[in-house]
């Protein structure tokens, strides 16, 4: 059977006063799929995932998640819609308060098949294992170095077993080696899980690694598209920018 | 005053009211985040007492030495127990814990919920399916509005004590004649107003340091404007409801 689209996006505008980010963005992503949309710094590649996931809202434009319309959603439907799609934020956002075993506890509070606390170590502990960070349950994130921290991010983030993961900006801050290797455990989760990624990038290392598609986005459209072997033959100067 | 300024401040007062009326509307429903609620308990309340209690203790002695050369002069010093007490218990303790925890407490949840907010710790909340309103401001506003009174309430008896000592350095006077004395002239019409007007000093403390950091902008830089701005205003938020309390307390003749 063929591969259904999962996210997508027709038309997407936003504007923060005078600065016009998306204008008329259209995309899809696949089951299965990894797609990265390459961008520069302020190109509102952030903005369209947090328009995805409703955190922000569009000004115009058709936003389809699993067939249905989010643009239109309430606070429970988006409720209901986060259970199934995680979100790796860019600064990672773990709660600062809160011990990693808590951190990965917290999204299970509202969307956890059972209140049992034991389930929930479980649970947490299978999460960790997928990181390769058992260890460190105890520990807080200030104890963390910062490709430990992007890990235990990730587990929280796969913690709900969500169908389609958004990544904002994965290997930005760190090391070439720990951005490889970030980039590898997303795709081994990929592998695992049979997610669908959205990754919003800008490091060619990890779009050479994640990637089976690019979409190029440029002046807030969706400028070119094609594989990474497709995209670094282009001719057009905007384009191979990225990657040279 | 430019017109502008005038704009902003009516702008940011309606947000703010704003802001602080969704905690009726988002307090009453359920879910009830009573884990939280309880841990903002313990850290307004229980790691304020010590500054509130020592603060308190202080104001206590310094009032009473220092009104009893005057008092002496006009040979009301026997006075001295029951006119500090009132002055104590009425308006001194109330405001002097408001205004510390003001600073205390308002920038410590300004800080927090604005580095918070720049870490996109709020975002990363809501994606979880955790309403972060009702979380993180909700079990703040009421902690710290229960919480304040009864810091009151313990610095009013500490500082009594610490009145008691004040009383005893320049003559001796027993422990029971002194609470005698207290509580000949101390009653209800004095301390029910000074708890009441607490709830209120605790309520704008939680909402205005909750409002300054939920909305932070601008980086690390707009988390230390917001504590900043969230003590300047509570600080002044404290004074406008004591002015009012007083008012209000001359109008329905509590005294």
């Amino acid at each position: 059977m063929d591969a259904q689209p999962v996210i997508v996006t027709q038309n997407v505008f936003k504007a923060f006063g005078k600065n016009k980010v998306l204008q008329g963005f259209d995309f899809k992503l696949m089951e299965k799929e990894n797609v990265v949309i390459l961008g520069k710094s302020g190109s509102g590649k952030s903005v369209l995932i947090k328009c995805i996931i409703g955190l922000m809202k569009p000004d115009a434009g058709s936003i389809k998640v699993f067939g249905e319309e989010v643009t239109q959603f309430n606070t429970k439907q988006f409720e209901t819609l986060r259970a199934k799609v995680g979100f790796l934020f860019q600064s990672n956002a773990l709660y600062d308060s809160m011990t990693v075993r808590e951190n990965l506890e917290f999204p299970l509070r509202r969307h956890a098949v059972s209140s049992d606390g034991t389930n929930m170590l479980d649970l947490v502990k299978e999460a960790l294992g997928n990181v390769g960070l058992e260890h460190t349950i105890d520990m807080m994130p200030s104890d963390l170095s910062g490709g430990m921290r992007k890990r235990i991010a990730l587990a929280r983030t796969l913690i709900l077993k969500p169908r389609i993961i958004l990544y904002d900006e994965p290997t930005t801050g760190l090391d070439p080696i720990t951005g490889k290797e970030i980039s590898r455990l997303m795709l081994d989760i990929q592998k695992k899980y049979n997610t669908a990624s959205l990754i919003i990038s800008h490091d060619v290392n990890c779009v050479k690694i994640v990637a089976n598609r690019i979409v190029v986005l440029i002046d807030g459209i969706s400028y070119a598209e094609g594989t990474y072997q497709e995209l670094i033959q282009s001719t057009d100067s905007k384009v191979k920018q990225f990657f040279d | 005053m430019k017109i502008d300024t005038v704009k902003v401040f009516l702008n940011e007062l309606g947000k703010l009211t704003q802001f602080s009326l969704r905690f009726f509307l988002e307090g009453i429903k359920p879910r009830y985040e009573f884990n939280e609620w309880a841990r903002q308990c313990f850290f307004i309340g229980y790691q304020s007492l010590l500054l509130t209690g020592v603060t308190g203790f202080i104001i206590g002695l310094v009032i009473t030495i220092q009104s009893h050369p005057s008092m002496e002069a006009f040979g009301t010093e026997s006075w001295l127990p029951s006119v500090v007490s009132v002055s104590l218990v009425r308006e001194i303790v109330p405001v002097i814990t408001a205004l510390i925890c003001a600073g205390k407490i308002g920038s410590g949840i300004g800080a927090e919920l604005g580095s918070m907010k720049v870490t996109e710790q709020i975002d990363a909340m809501e994606v979880s399916g955790t309403n972060p309103y009702k979380y993180l401001v909700v079990t703040r506003i009421l902690a710290s509005t229960l919480m304040l009174p009864l810091l009151v309430i313990t610095s009013d008896a500490i500082s009594l004590y610490g009145a008691y000592i004040g009383v005893n350095m320049k003559q001796v006077v027993s422990f029971s004649l002194y609470t005698n004395q207290v509580f000949a002239k101390l009653n209800f019409g004095d301390v029910l107003p000074s708890i009441f007007k607490s709830f209120f000093f605790g309520f704008a403390i939680g909402a205005i340091g909750c409002y300054k950091g939920y909305n932070t902008e601008h980086g690390t830089e707009g988390v230390g404007r917001a504590a900043n701005s969230a003590v300047v205003v509570a600080t002044f938020a404290v004074f406008l409801i004591d002015l009012i309390a007083a008012q209000m307390a001359d109008i329905l003749h509590i005294t």
